[in-house]
């Protein structure tokens, strides 16, 4: 019995510590919006950075070190977001209408996304490539078509 | 009437045990337990769809009716299947085991009518394709108002069943109706009840401001507010299961063995440490939500789920350690694990709930306990890995471990003998085995990223095309072979009890057929029948094998758990 309460300190140690030591952490920044609101953030900025085109999905490079904006909707991510390598990003995620779960693949980093929260990922990319965004939280019927991409470049 | 003639019709006494069985109360134990049954099947058939749909080269059900029956088995098992039989556990606990009446009939039919028409409803709507919804039915996403009617009016029966057992305890009490402390069992389904009553208000907290948004009588509530408040219902339905789940591990391993719980105020302790802990484990199921600080979460789910873990890894080792003891007042001596191959792995009662702590302990709790870490949260949320976790705790862990108390109840309550009783030796293996490859097949998948609860792992026909590594649709296959296997182990279990309680032998002043030999049966029955007295005495008898077992748990443990970290650490940063 011991044992198993030592066990169960150091477990109890990992979680703060890594808290203040890991590059991992859940975010922790969130805002109150308005959906309406957070949606005309997200085309604003489509229109002030968009770089090109992906199947008629719009391709927007954020300044390093600025602010992005991601939009969950039934049923895609919007826009597809360009970043550079090793250079961090304030990602505000949203929901326009149900709740979903942005899923970045295949490095399988998942966070909940509500209407109403504009939530704020500080996120440096380690590797570059094509990424998938999936939807993990089920949004009816189409939940199963909502994808979207990141670009990562050297 | 004399009053000696109404005692004589009120209860019969238990020709196995010498225990008094109320029939009154035995009709409620009865009903709960068949009710429990039928939702089970319902919820299955759905496992068995689901499964087939899953197995990416199979996908069985097309998209509207995946979503459909996935709503349809949360339901069904969660709710209807597993309450409906905690039930039955609840009027036996207080009634047979404490010797007393139950406080009152009236209220016996009131809930158990709440309850059946509450799942019928539910399942109707839910079958009519007005709730597509998932069991959380998370707002904005909107199902038909009987949806949520169904599930209130289940859960007023049960509260009500809840406050029946607590007066029952109470007239029990003051009836002094049984001699000194009140008996493990029930103490653990006394816990249950507990959790039950918090759990089943936070889920009122949730559920009636949404119930009257459906109507159009109120603003939607805030979705974090709702999630928040549903967790607190949904976690803390699986803290009633383990308890439950528990009190069933120290009831078999009693009539199986003959064991007797080591230490009984360490086991109540551990009980205790569940009420006053584990219900803020629920945070977990918020760690990268938005809204929530670090701070939160991490008191949350560190502070009070690991004295709860604690709670668990106590019953994990006073359990076996019990039995152990059993077998070697038995003369099981030989060498460390001796003991433990003499087991009685004939009974499917002892094998079902000692593969139940395994699963339990090994996969479910491991995996839990880790997945319910802040941050390594980030790469299991929403993700096959937490049906992978969960389908461990409550389908391997709990589900097995009613089965096991199935093959009891049938015998002593329903006083019916089983036919088939070679295929019943080998169920709780197929039925475990099956859970097992099946629970390890999502969370393999999962550590890919394959999300749960979506209908086509590959996002075919998106307009932004993406797919999975060929091994995640291997682990796919892997969970879909794990679903057949367990739903064969689940029918044949369903065969076995129906065949006995309506066309089995009756076994009415008999003694309970054993499933072992004659010897070894009696040897059981002289350890019972030394009671608790002699408990203390077991005190110098060694425990090195269940010891050995304990250490090889945590030493699992710590490397499943510190291999997460790793893993993490290769992430993207984020913050």
């Amino acid at each position: 019995m011991g044992l198993a309460l030592a066990w169960c300190l150091v477990m109890s140690i990992t979680m703060p510590w890594w808290h203040f030591q890991g590059k991992q952490n859940a975010p922790q920044t969130t805002y109150e919006v308005e959906p309406e609101a957070f949606i005309q953030r997200v085309h604003q900025f489509v229109e002030t950075n968009q770089v090109g085109e992906m199947n008629n999905v719009p391709i927007v490079e954020p300044e390093p070190g600025g602010d992005a904006y991601l939009l969950g909707q039934m049923w895609r991510w919007y826009p597809v977001l360009k970043l550079k390598k090793d250079q961090t990003y304030r990602i505000h995620v949203s929901s326009a209408d149900l709740q979903h779960g942005l899923s970045i693949i295949p490095i399988n980093m998942n966070i909940h996304v509500l209407p109403g929260y504009d939530y704020v990922m500080e996120i440096t990319p380690t590797t570059s490539g094509e990424f998938s965004l999936i939807c993990n939280e089920f949004c009816g019927i189409g939940h199963h078509l909502m994808t979207g991409k990141i670009i990562v470049e050297e | 009437m004399s009053t000696d003639t109404v005692k004589a019709a009120a209860y019969r006494v238990c020709e196995t045990t010498g225990l008094s069985i109320f029939l009154k109360a035995q009709f409620f134990v009865k009903i709960n337990a068949v009710l429990a049954v039928i939702f089970l099947l319902v919820g299955g058939i759905a496992a068995l769809l689901l499964a087939l749909t899953r197995w990416s080269n199979v996908m069985l059900l097309n998209d509207i009716w995946y979503y459909r029956m996935v709503t349809l088995h949360g339901v069904n098992m969660l709710v209807f299947w597993i309450i409906f039989f905690e039930m039955a556990i609840l009027y036996f606990a207080s009634t047979t085991l404490l010797n007393t009446k139950m406080f009152s009939k009236k209220l016996a039919h009131t809930s158990l009518a709440l309850m059946f028409v509450g799942a019928v409803v539910t399942n109707y709507i839910i079958l009519k394709g007005q709730a597509d919804v998932m069991l959380t039915s998370y707002p904005p996403l909107e199902a038909h108002p009987l949806f949520y009617l169904g599930i209130i009016l289940f859960a007023v029966g049960a509260l009500i069943v809840a406050f029946n057992f607590f007066a029952t305890l109470y007239i029990a009490k003051k009836n002094k109706t049984y001699e000194g402390s009140m008996p493990l069992v029930t103490f653990g389904a006394a816990t249950a009840a507990i959790i039950a009553v918090v759990a089943l208000l936070h889920g009122a907290a949730a559920l009636v401001p949404t119930f009257l948004w459906s109507m159009g009588w109120m603003e939607m509530m805030d979705p974090g507010a709702y999630r928040l408040l549903w967790w607190g219902l949904g976690h803390h339905s699986q803290q009633i299961n383990v308890a439950a789940m528990v009190s069933v591990w120290y009831f078999v391993a009693t009539m199986s063995t003959g064991a007797k719980p080591l230490n009984e105020t360490v086991c109540r302790g551990a009980f205790i440490l569940y009420i006053l802990f584990i219900n803020l484990a629920a945070a977990h199921h918020l760690l990268v939500d938005p809204g929530l600080s670090s701070e939160w979460k991490i008191w949350n789910t560190s502070y009070a789920m690991y004295l709860a873990v604690l709670a668990s890894m106590i019953h994990g080792y006073t359990v076996p350690a019990s039995m152990e003891v059993a077998m070697r007042r038995k003369g099981y001596n030989k060498g460390i694990f001796g003991w433990f191959a003499k087991l009685p792995w004939k009974d499917p009662g002892f094998s079902a709930v000692a593969l139940s702590a395994i699963i339990f302990g090994f996969i479910g709790g491991i995996t839990g306990v880790t997945l319910g870490t802040e941050q390594i949260n980030i790469m299991a949320h929403n993700t096959l890995r937490i049906p992978g976790h969960f389908h461990a705790t409550v389908v391997g862990g709990t589900t097995l471990a009613f089965m096991g108390l199935a093959y009891y109840l049938v015998p002593l309550i329903f006083q019916k003998d089983f036919y088939m009783k070679k295929l019943a030796r080998i169920q709780p293996w197929l039925f475990g085995g099956g859970i097992v490859i099946m629970s390890l097949g999502m969370s393999f998948a999962g550590t890919y990223g394959v999300p749960r609860r979506t209908y086509d792992s590959d996002f075919g026909g998106a307009v932004l095309e993406t797919g999975f590594d060929p091994v995640a649709h291997i682990f796919l296959g892997v969970l879909g072979i794990g679903g057949v296997i367990a739903f064969i182990g689940l029918l044949l279990f369903l065969v076995l009890i129906v065949a006995a309680v309506f066309f089995g032998p009756s076994l009415k002043g008999q003694k309970m057929p054993t499933w072992q030999t004659d010897k070894e049966q009696k040897m059981t029955d002289e350890l019972i029948s030394k009671g608790y007295e002699e408990e203390g005495k077991d005190y110098h008898v060694k425990t090195p094998g269940t010891i050995v077992l304990v250490l090889i748990f945590l030493l699992s443990f710590a490397i499943y758990y510190f291999a997460n970290w790793a893993a993490l650490a290769d992430l993207w940063h984020i913050r």
